[in-house]
């Protein structure tokens, strides 16, 4: 920071504290954090969910979220301390000089105004400039940020653009004012991986081309890698450490940055198929739709004993529609579904009890697979008594036995409520429940995707060991690669309902594959800071030969 | 549009089944009832003679499902038929009736739509504020008391009191339009008094449940002013829900007003409709029933067309 000096400090926050509410009483969730921004730097803020990234974000605005109250320090915005600043003196900073951009662009903008009018909204309320000058701006940036047809883009209503659009149109829309600093909070997070690389190019472009600041929030230490100078590394509301982006990624200070660092770097070795093994499932040329419109298209899948079967593909994919054609909740058009060489009936409402048991789910979000009202006893304790007709003693006891397994304490937590439980243990007691039937195949629908990156890891170091224990076999839907080159032993690419590519990890991860599954694994971040100008520089090099990759819906 | 087309022809095929079940309901109760118009006019007095040969007279010594059927036709031809009370073409008996009661409903609806989504929108800016728990209070109590009460309260202090307005709304086809308007002035006070709790408590509602979404944030921190993030941002997405409140209370506005109506002495169709089920007189209480279902129908059609423009993920398809 030896080049900086004082004076071009922009935002100066110091012993920064927010209390937040949790029924009736307020609990500190920052504990004192200070921070420095200088004019056209770009500060990463990193942490967990729970960390106070967004919070702290936020505060840099002078902002505090309902339920959230600042009840310490100082926040020096250009001399102003936006702490004790009033409402009225705020709103005229907010907008023209510090401007934010949300995590879902299709949720923050507002449904019922067309693009471009909520794009001229602030500089017009703002006195800054003319509706007709405004309009003609929104033009040249479009441009620049790369969206399609730039001239009449604006005239459509967000719910007619894609997420990936959307995404830079709010970036777009930020820098309507051209403000000094503008709060990125998680905007790629809701994309997927495959758009992501070219809002963050865009984004790093217009940042670097108006010469703004930017404090860019996120829990991904990849993809802050490619766009922070600066990165500050947070946990419970508190500092861990802070330096320049390089030197920090390569000597990490503390523990708990070298855990984020490395939480990638968990792998297993690869499975092999017994020769001459007959599948445990297999999906034979499915063909599935929802109503009138076709989602998946003659797809096969085979998933061998003690194996794990990783489907990738982006969101529409019709991953986790393949997962309801297999469970039968959605019956298949045509095509068939056979377990242990028995052909099933394609609807759930046909298929026996023991057929039913043999395959069991675990959902993405533990928070709704879960009833709120039950107890845990009663969570796992139920299909323990409907699958397996276990009563009184011998219930309780199988279900001591299945927390055991997931390493949760039976006599801490069998009558707890599920409310009562972290993410990462909601997601333990999902896992303990499908347990509970004895399977002998687990389908596993973006198990970790809602969970940190750190407890993904744990998650799925538990599954591993349970596979290895019970000799289960997995098909594991996921959109997030660093995943399946842990635990997977077979990849399948899926595409517009379509299986693109399959085969044993190993020969996945190496190029040259087809287009798109070359798309999908070049675009998963990786630590180093320079991998996003390499990949962009290595695209544009594809493209002059005549292959172009690029996301469908960029 | 094509969507919308469809769903018209939907509603009005809908609409019309609701109308022929109601015809049917309306006809077997007034079937039920004690008594029938030959005894009502004639009186307890009539020999049973008299009142046989006046039964013939009206026809009604046809059994009951014949008289519906006939009705029934000549309803799709579009003739009401004649009252049996006095004879008159039911037309003309109900068409300037009808008449009185859509100025009146019209009159309370443009004092009390456009109040209540003032109040309520300002309800939802300084929510919690005295002002919102003064709103709150006056238009629940208004709407507490019942229509006769508060039409007796105004006449007391507005009739009586301090004579401003007429007691009595009695007014006719050769009532010139602004002395119209004054003579209804007072029903229609006191209908607004009954339907702006609702209007406004929706609006103020539906806006406020829409203050803790994503884009009201942004709006806050592009630096808009609280006014108008809760009129450009808010209301536009709140419209739906406040759309079908108001279309209900409009459709009450129109059939439900039979007790203001007689207070005021108003020649609306309400009280045709009562006084004819008083004299049995069942082709009037037929065609009035009629218009009332039919004004639902078409009220919540509105309401549903409204919805849908206001919509732009509906009326701008991807």
């Amino acid at each position: 920071m030896s080049e900086h000096n004082d004076k071009d400090i922009l935002v100066r926050i110091r012993g920064l504290r927010i209390e937040g509410q949790s029924g009736d009483h307020w609990t500190e969730i920052v504990h004192g954090v200070d921070l420095d921004l200088h004019k056209g730097e770009v500060l990463g803020l990193i942490g967990e969910s729970g960390a106070g990234k967004s919070t702290i974000g936020l505060a840099a605005m002078g902002f505090a979220r309902d339920g959230c109250r600042i009840t310490g320090g100082e926040i020096l915005f250009d001399g102003t301390d936006l702490a004790k600043a009033g409402e009225d003196e705020k709103r005229k900073i907010w907008g023209a000089r510090i401007a934010y951009v949300a995590q879902s662009a299709a949720a923050a903008f507002n449904p019922a105004h067309r693009l471009i009018d909520q794009f001229t909204e602030a500089p017009v309320q703002h006195g800054l400039s003319s509706r007709a000058q405004s309009e003609e701006e929104a033009k040249a940036l479009f441009a620049r940020l790369q969206l399609p047809d730039p001239d009449g883009i604006g005239l459509r209503y967000p719910h007619q653009v894609s997420g990936g659009q959307l995404q830079r149109a709010m970036t777009a829309m930020a820098m309507s004012c051209k403000p000094d600093l503008i709060i990125f909070d998680e905007p790629t997070t809701a994309l997927d991986v495959t758009t992501q690389i070219e809002v963050l190019a865009a984004i790093r472009d217009a940042v670097e081309a108006f010469d703004t600041a930017a404090i860019y929030i996120t829990h991904d230490l990849a993809v802050v890698a490619q766009m922070a100078d600066r990165i500050m590394v947070l946990r419970h509301g508190n500092l861990v450490e802070e330096g320049e982006t390089r030197a920090m990624l390569a000597a990490p200070k503390e523990d708990y940055t070298r855990d984020l660092l490395s939480v990638r770097s968990f792998r297993r070795p690869e499975h092999p198929i017994p020769a001459g093994e007959a599948p445990l499932l297999k999906v034979d040329n499915v063909t599935a739709a929802y109503g009138d419109v076709p989602v998946l298209h003659g797809v096969s899948v085979d998933i061998h004993r003690k194996r794990t079967v990783a489907i990738v593909g982006e969101s529409g994919s019709g991953k986790s529609t393949l997962a309801r054609v297999i469970t039968g909740l959605l019956p298949a058009k045509s095509g068939a579904v056979s377990y242990d060489g028995e052909e099933m009936p394609l609807s759930y409402k046909q298929r026996g009890k023991d057929q039913l048991r043999r395959m069991q789910m675990i959902y993405q979000m533990p928070d709704t697979a879960l009833n709120p009202r039950q107890r845990i006893r009663d969570v796992i304790g139920r299909p323990v008594s409907f699958y397996l007709g276990l009563t009184g003693k011998q219930l309780e006891d199988r279900v001591r036995e299945l927390l055991t397994m997931i390493e949760l304490d039976p006599d801490d937590y069998i009558d707890r409520l599920t409310t009562e439980l972290s993410g990462g243990q909601k997601q333990r007691i999902c896992i303990a429940r499908a347990l509970a039937a004895e399977p002998q195949l687990i389908i596993c629908d973006e198990v970790t995707s809602a969970l940190d990156q750190l407890v993904a890891e744990d998650i799925l170091k538990l599954l591993q060991r349970l596979q290895d224990d019970l000799g289960l076999s997995y098909m594991f839907i996921t959109h997030d690669l660093a995943t399946v080159r842990a635990i997977a032993d077979e990849v399948v690419v899926m595409y517009q309902g379509k299986v693109v590519e399959h085969g044993p990890k190993t020969e996945m991860f190496k190029p040259p594959h087809h287009d798109y599954t070359d798309l999908l694994l070049s675009s998963v971040p990786e630590m180093d800071p320079d991998w996003l100008d390499k990949l962009l520089a290595d695209r544009a090099e594809q493209a002059k030969q005549g292959r172009v990759l690029k996301a469908a819906d960029h | 549009m094509a969507q919308i087309m469809k769903m018209v022809a939907q509603r009005f095929a809908l609409g019309f089944l609701t109308l022929f079940v109601v015809s049917l309901i309306i006809f077997l109760g007034i079937e039920l009832l004690p008594g029938d118009i030959a005894e009502e006019i004639l009186g307890q007095g009539a020999t049973p003679e008299t009142v046989a040969a006046f039964r013939r007279e009206l026809g009604l010594d046809v059994p009951a499902h014949i008289r519906y059927v006939e009705w029934l036709w000549n309803m799709l031809q579009g003739d009401m038929g004649r009252s049996l009370a006095n004879k008159r073409e039911i037309s003309e008996l109900i068409g300037l009736r009808f008449g009185n009661t859509l100025f009146l409903a019209v009159t309370a609806a443009a004092i009390s739509v456009p109040l209540a989504l003032t109040l309520g929108v300002l309800a939802a800016l300084y929510r919690y504020s005295f002002y919102d728990r003064a709103v709150n209070v006056v238009t629940l109590s208004s709407i507490s008391f019942p229509e006769f009460f508060v039409a007796y309260i105004l006449i007391f202090f507005l009739a009586v009191t301090y004579p401003v307005f007429p007691s009595i709304a009695n007014i006719s086809d050769a009532t010139p339009f602004w002395d119209k308007v004054y003579k209804v002035l007072l029903p229609a006070l006191t209908l607004t008094l009954v339907v702006v709790a609702h209007m406004m408590r929706m609006t103020r509602a539906a806006i406020i449940n829409l203050l803790a979404s994503p884009y009201i944030e942004m709006a806050n921190l592009k630096g808009l002013s609280r006014a108008r993030i809760i009129v450009k941002h808010a209301l536009p997405n709140a419209l739906a829900p406040i759309i079908n409140v108001v279309v209900i209370n409009l459709a009450y506005l129109i059939v439900g007003v039979v007790v203001v109506e007689v207070v005021f002495v108003y020649p609306g169709l309400g009280q045709l409709m009562v006084d004819s089920v008083s004299k049995r007189d069942l082709p009037v209480v037929q065609a009035s029933a009629m218009i009332f279902a039919g004004t639902y129908v078409l009220l919540n059609l509105l309401a549903d067309i409204l919805s849908i423009l206001t919509n732009p993920r509906l009326l701008h398809p991807r």
